[in-house]
């Protein structure tokens, strides 16, 4: 257990810069999720803290000591990889108790460490599987016990809940923020589903295109976007933009406006056109079209009348949900 | 739909004619091996009195056990440990060297390392005999004639077998390498406890190919051993013809055949399993 500290970290591949400087200061314990598109740079920044890829500069440090130079294995951390990399031709056991061969630990102790973790993750009756044995929920049990038993100072999760059902995500979505809860090992978590972000994260840093646009808790990030992209990335279905020229404001700011703030009413000062209503059962997403054609959504209860598909609605919301942007994406203060 | 019905069950004439085409096939194959042991079991008067017999005799014991241990320049059982010793030293060795390098041009950075790969393929166009004569004249001077190292030494390159475990590793998946880093296996540890466990379908099959790759070899050995303890089984096959107006002793001769092709035929049989499976699937 440990505190993790990113000062200023960059990436650089040859002349392309693929992270610009990224900075946080992780509480002992602290669940950081790191949330964005593909290609923002994200698991990029992980392998660095992991130590697969050099740090082209800034300063990396675990529990207050650089770690920059190290190997993997003398940052004591242990990561969780999104296609889980078991060794396929060694058994349950033998996976989970790799790492503690190679670092020497006695035999008795190994023992008792694997069936401690056993125990947590219910893997007990296939300790003498094959990988290949196992179904995928399982094997990222393996995959996570195999993090454990070395009693790291930080756990890493590379989009660990990728490779699984819709369902069974769900499920060890929980499992993993319980299992981390339980033993309070400071943890880097990264993924593209905010969803996920949302739920698990005491902090989240979402990036974008190499940059950390917002660090924050889920619902300060959620309720407070820095930029454009962090409003548009976080919830779903996302914030509608309207530029301010539909509204009568200045033609350089854009308005957010989350979908669930938005209401339908025949005297609305938006007019726009229903193309699609969506019934969830609890709640109905309409999708609309304002004169200048861009797409709006209206999150609304399900006791509320569904709207005419083709028919003409005003829009109405409280001034005190707007966001404003500017052109360049950031938000203004208002 | 049709074909594939034709190809899982065949019923009435049709499985018949099937396996008689089959047998018939098997048989024809087969004949000149079966004659050759039926000429290993009769004497040397039966066999060059026509017609030839089609049934063994029952010389088996004489015949095999001359051949064994008196030969007609050396004992049988001698070259078959030399041609054995020459097989394995030629597979094992192509399969250490092979995983080795594929190993290094799959897993490290290092300069030079296309150019080393190409350098590798490229000798995957020039077959022994094309370099024969240099070869020889190395070998000569290293003083490795009429020696195992001459016999081994020369053939333990094989591009072939490092190409096929360059491939294999690449479809290893990185994290696995990755994975085993931040356990904090170096990368020979690396190699030992994962690579080579995961490779092992692919060396038995490669070991079977490159045993009898080994154990056929017939032009390099000829070469290089002028002393008949160093002959090996293939080429002192063709040395117990007989020259001039010496009378060949037939039944020893084909006794000496069939026990060339028992060693290959033991490797084949005891591998094919792994051998299959090495060829068809990439477990992982």
């Amino acid at each position: 257990m440990a505190t993790l500290t990113l000062n200023n970290v960059k990436k650089s591949f040859g002349k392309t810069d693929v992270i610009h400087g990224v900075s946080i200061d992780v509480d002992d314990g602290e669940f950081i999720v790191i949330v964005g598109p593909s290609g923002c740079g994200k698991s990029t920044l992980l392998r660095m803290v992991a130590g697969l890829e050099t740090i082209t500069d800034g300063e990396v440090q675990i529990g207050g000591r650089r770690v920059n130079e190290e190997e993997p294995m003398a940052r004591d951390i242990a990561m969780v990889f999104q296609n889980y990399a078991l060794y396929p031709h060694m058994s349950v056991f033998d996976n989970m108790a790799y790492g503690l061969k190679i670092a020497k630990v006695e035999k008795s102790e190994i023992a008792d460490r694997v069936a401690q973790a056993a125990k947590l993750l219910q893997l007990e009756p296939y300790l003498q599987r094959k990988p290949r044995e196992l179904s995928g929920g399982q094997r990222q049990r393996v995959a996570m016990g195999r993090a454990i038993v070395r009693k790291p100072a930080v756990f890493l999760f590379d989009e660990p809940l990728s490779n699984l059902d819709a369902k069974l995500r769900v499920q060890m979505r929980l499992e993993i923020r319980a299992l981390q809860r339980e033993l309070g090992v400071t943890s880097l978590y990264v993924t593209h589903d905010q969803v996920e972000a949302m739920t698990m994260a005491d902090r989240m840093i979402v990036m974008n295109g190499g940059v950390a646009d917002q660090i924050g808790k889920p619902l300060e990030v959620y309720a407070n976007p820095a930029t454009e992209f962090v409003a548009g990335f976080i919830g779903s279905p996302p914030t509608n933009f309207i530029p301010g020229t539909l509204l009568g404001r200045s033609s350089d700011i854009k308005i957010g406006i989350r979908p669930e703030h938005v209401t339908i009413s025949e005297n609305g000062s938006l007019k726009a056109r229903v193309t699609y209503c969506e019934a969830l059962g609890a709640e109905t997403l309409v999708h609309l079209i304002s004169a200048d054609r861009s797409k709006i959504t209206v999150r609304q209860d399900a006791v509320l009348p569904l709207p005419v598909e083709g028919a003409e609605v005003g829009l109405n919301w409280a001034q005190a949900n707007e966001m404003n942007f500017d052109q360049a994406g950031n938000r203004l203060a208002v | 739909m049709a074909e594939q019905t034709g190809m899982v069950e065949k019923r009435g004439v049709g499985l018949w004619l099937t396996h008689l085409g089959l047998i018939i096939g098997v048989a024809f194959i087969f004949f000149p091996i079966w004659l050759a042991f039926v000429a290993s079991t009769v004497s040397q008067p039966e066999i060059v009195r026509p017609p030839m017999p089609l049934l063994p005799g029952d010389q088996f014991f004489e015949n095999y056990s001359k051949a064994l241990t008196a030969g007609i320049n050396a004992p049988v059982a001698l070259m078959l440990g030399n041609s054995l010793f020459m097989a394995l030293g030629i597979a094992i060795g192509k399969i250490a060297i092979s995983l080795l390098s594929a190993f290094a041009i799959v897993y490290f950075k290092f300069p030079g390392k296309k150019l080393f790969f190409w350098l590798i393929f490229l000798t995957l166009m020039l077959p022994v005999e094309v370099r024969i004569v240099p070869t020889y004249e190395v070998i000569a001077n290293f003083g490795m004639l009429n020696s195992y190292q001459g016999l081994i030494l020369p053939l333990i390159a094989s591009a072939t077998a490092t190409f096929l475990f360059r491939q294999f590793f690449m479809t290893v998946p990185d994290e696995l390498a990755e994975a085993a880093r931040v356990d904090g296996a170096g990368p020979m540890r690396f190699f030992f406890d994962i690579l080579l466990p995961m490779s092992r379908t692919n060396i038995a099959a490669l070991f079977v190919i490159l045993f009898i790759y080994g154990w056929n070899q017939y032009l390099w050995p000829l070469l290089i051993t002028t002393d008949p303890s160093m002959n090996t089984i293939v080429m002192g096959i063709k040395q117990m013809f007989p020259s001039g107006d010496d009378i060949a002793d037939w039944p020893v001769i084909m006794a000496t055949s069939i026990l060339a092709m028992v060693p290959p035929v033991i490797v084949v049989v005891g591998m094919q399993k792994l051998f299959i499976r090495g060829l068809v699937e990439s477990e992982k």
